[in-house]
Formats: C-alpha cells, structure tokens, sequence
C-alpha cells in the first residue's frame, strides 16, 4: 500500500491504495466517479480517456501511483458548476454524437484535449485525433459533426455521408 | 495482474540500483508492458518507474546527431524534433494522441516489438543505443523478435541519431493494432543510403542491403525497379501473407524514396 495523493477536478484527494492500482480503477472505485469507463481495458478504445497534467492518456493504461501530485480531469468535471453542459458536451446532444453513451466520456475529454491543441481542427484533424476513440454505435459521423460544431465551426461544410 | 510494488527513482544510477533486484523491471510509458502484465505474461515483483527521471526527458543536437533521451514521449520527440522531420513524422503516427502521450523512445526500442516503428528509424539511421553500462550501435543492438543486445538490469538512457541529408519512413497501418503491418524507413548519409524495414520478417527489424547498394548508385525508385525481397522468414498472419509482405517492402522503399526526394 502506498500513500497516493493528486488533485481529481480541483479537489485534492489522498488514499492508500496497492501499487498494481490502475488510475482507472482508483477513479472509479476509490473516488467513485464511475463516469470514466472501461471498454476494453487493453489499451485500445479509449472510454478510460482522462486528462493527466493536461494530457490525454488512457486511464486503463496507467498506475494510479504516477498521477501522484498530478492534475486529473474526467468527465465529472466537464460540465458547468451548475450542472449545465459545456459546449463539447452540448454539441454530442444536438448533433445526435452518441446513442448509448459509453464512449461518450473519453469522446468528450479527448474532443477537449484536441480543442486545447487545435481550437479550430478540420474533418480530417478529427477523424485522426479520435482514432484512439471507439464507438461501436454511431459510426462516427455525428461524433465528427459535433467536435466540429463544438469548436464553433458550421457543420454544414462536413459533407454528409 | 500479480501484485508487485513500483519504485520511482529520480535517477539513472538509483534506477540502475534498484535493477540489480532480479525480479525488478522496468516500466517507461507502460503503454506495452501495463497489458502484458493485464494478460498475466509477465511478473516482476518490483516496477522501477523511469518516468521521474529528469536526466532521460532531454532532446538536444550534438555533433550532427539528434540525442534523445530514452524517457521523451513519442508526443514530446514529435514536437520538439524539427531538426530530424522523418523522426518526428514517424513519432506523431504511432498509435493514437493517448498513447503518445505516454509511450516512450526508450521502451520501444527496449521491446523491439517485430511491428514497431522506432527501431526501423534507428536501424536505418545507423543510430547509437547508450545505456547506463555501453553505446550499442544499432547494427549490433536488434537481435530478433522481442530481442535486444540489453543485458539483464540494464536500461537504455539516450539514443543517438545522426541525421541523415534525407530521409522518410512510409508505414502501411494495421487499421487495428495502428502498428505498422510494414514500414520502411530510407534515410541517405553523404556516403550511404540505409534502409531499414520494420512489420515484415519474423526476425524483426532488418536492412535491405539490396536496395542499399541500388539506392546508393543512384537515389531514385527507378533504381529499385526489379529488386524483389525473398519471401523466406516473412511474417505469416491474419493481416498478410509473406508474399503479401514482400510485396509492401518494395512499394513502401520506392514511395519512400520519392518522399524522402
Ligand atoms: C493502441 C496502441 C497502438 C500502438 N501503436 C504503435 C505504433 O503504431 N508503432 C509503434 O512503434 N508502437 C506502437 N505502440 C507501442 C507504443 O509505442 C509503446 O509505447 C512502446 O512500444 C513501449 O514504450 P513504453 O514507454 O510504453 O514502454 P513500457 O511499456 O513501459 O515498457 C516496454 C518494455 O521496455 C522495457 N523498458 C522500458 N523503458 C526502458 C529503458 N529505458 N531501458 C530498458 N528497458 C526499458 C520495459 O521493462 C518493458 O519490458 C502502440 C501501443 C498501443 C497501446
Ligand atoms: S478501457 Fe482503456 S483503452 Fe479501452
Ligand atoms: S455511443 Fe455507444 S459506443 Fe459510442
């Protein structure tokens, strides 16, 4: 057991947890914020996807151990104080981005990691960004649709296909 | 996973001590080992974590060579690598951002994964592998499928490329692992061409000394015309034949050669 401590969307949280702890299980079972999802748990589809120090990694792939002082944001965090969508997540809602909402929270924290880097990316940008993204329902194009709105740019221009 | 404990030295020669216990490992990004200990394939008793040491996080050039720290990120070697562009367009193309933003130089090498990208940049670099003990030149350093010239505790610190007049490395993506199902890398030196080809044989990372001496005489695709790979000791699997594969190589050389102009 170690001492773990880090800061979980601006609160600070400290806990004791075995060292083989993966960051994805001590935000969902140790903190209880099970919006954070594991799809595959081998590296692959990015549900897990957190923001560590403001960096997108893959929640399923880490030790807890090494967010020690480290900055985390999950989804939890993403939307206004009182609890009204931001602009990532409004967009997936009007553009129709998802349909059973699993992968729907690394959807959001990855569209907010590539809007950070590139604030107004092309389809293309998207389409590569999301690449570690799986969605097994809605065959993307809405998810593209609403990363595209969601950086203020007019949907209209993404041909339908 | 088996239980196991991780230790986070902030130095080489403290990691370097804590790798004298033999059931220790190293873990960098665990963007490869953190699965395999999921699938139970490995069972170290202590991870030595190389990701708080400062001295494995730095990229600098230096008599003509690119020295890259073992522990910078294949996000970090992408942006910060405008002197070596076929490196970093290598680096922004391994799997995903998420992976990126963990994976590292280092352990690629050290996995020496029979699809992975950086060792075909090294090999075709003619890069140096310096360890906390030696200075392994590639040539001497790839050893086979999963197989490196590392000895037991020993880890790789910086990686030394000498950069090349021009160079491109054109990888045919496995749409699912985003591992390169083939990948070639040309790079051409003053006085020699290298070209180093990853994803294929069931050896791992090799040079195509063939196309070597073609592209050496004269760097063009018209060069490679008629110079076919043997299909012997080809990776034979769900996503191409050897046949298949030996066909990519030669593609990719001349797209690459064109590219890499
Ligand atoms: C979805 C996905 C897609 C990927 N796509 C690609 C791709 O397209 N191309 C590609 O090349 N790779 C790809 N990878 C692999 C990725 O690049 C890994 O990050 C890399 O192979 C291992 O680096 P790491 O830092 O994560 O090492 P780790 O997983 O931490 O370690 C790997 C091995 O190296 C040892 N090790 C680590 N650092 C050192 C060191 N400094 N000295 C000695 N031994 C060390 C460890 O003990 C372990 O045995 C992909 C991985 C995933 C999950
Ligand atoms: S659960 Fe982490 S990548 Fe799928
Ligand atoms: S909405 Fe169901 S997996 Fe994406």
């Amino acid at each position: 057991m170690t001492q773990v401590s880090m800061v979980v969307n601006g609160t600070a949280v400290n806990r004791d947890v075995a060292d083989q702890t993966l960051l994805v299980d001590f935000l969902r079972n140790d903190l209880r914020l099970t919006g954070t999802h594991v799809g595959c748990d081998t590296s692959q589809c990015g549900a897990c996807l957190v923001h560590v120090d403001g960096l997108a990694v893959k929640s399923c792939t880490m030790f807890a151990r090494e967010a020690q002082d480290a900055e985390v944001a999950t989804i939890e965090g993403q939307a206004d104080p009182d609890g009204s969508l931001n602009a990532i997540q409004q967009a997936f809602q009007t553009h129709h981005g998802l349909q059973c909402g699993f992968c729907t929270p690394g959807m959001v924290m990855a569209t907010a990691a590539l809007l950070k880097e590139t604030p107004k990316p092309t389809e293309h940008e998207i389409r590569t960004y999301l690449e570690g993204n799986f969605c097994r329902c809605t065959g993307y194009h809405n998810i593209v649709k609403a990363v595209f709105a969601a950086s203020g740019q007019d949907v209209a221009q993404i041909a339908a296909e | 996973m088996y239980p196991f404990e991780i230790t986070t030295p902030l130095t080489i020669d403290a990691a370097v001590q804590a790798l004298q216990n033999e059931e220790a490992q190293p873990l960098a990004g665990g963007q490869t080992l953190i699965p395999t200990l999921k699938a139970r394939l490995a069972m170290p008793e202590v991870l030595v974590s190389l990701t708080g040491i400062k001295e494995l996080q730095s990229i600098a050039e230096r008599d003509g060579q690119l020295c890259v720290g073992a522990g910078v990120t294949h996000a970090n070697l992408a942006k910060q690598t405008a002197q070596y562009p076929a490196l970093a367009a290598l680096a922004v193309d391994i799997g995903d951002p998420a992976v990126r933003n963990r994976g590292t130089i280092g352990g690629s090498l050290a996995n020496n994964d029979p699809a992975a990208c950086y060792p075909a940049a090294a090999l075709a670099s003619a890069a140096t592998i310096v360890t906390n003990a030696r200075a392994i030149a590639a040539d001497d350093y790839f050893l086979g499928m999963f197989e490196t010239a590392l000895d037991e505790g020993e880890i790789i610190t910086e990686v030394r490329f000498p950069i090349p007049q021009a160079a491109y490395y054109a990888k045919f993506t496995q749409p699912a692992s985003r591992f390169a199902l083939v990948g070639v890398f040309v790079a051409r030196f003053a006085d020699a061409v290298r070209v180093a080809v990853t994803g294929a044989s069931e050896e791992g990372v090799f040079r195509w000394l063939d196309a070597e001496t073609a592209l050496s005489q004269a760097f063009s695709a018209q060069a490679l015309d008629g110079l076919t790979v043997p299909t012997e000791g080809m990776m034979d699997d769900i996503h191409g034949t050897p046949d298949y594969r030996a066909h990519l190589i030669a593609v990719l050389t001349k797209r690459a050669v064109i590219a890499a102009g």
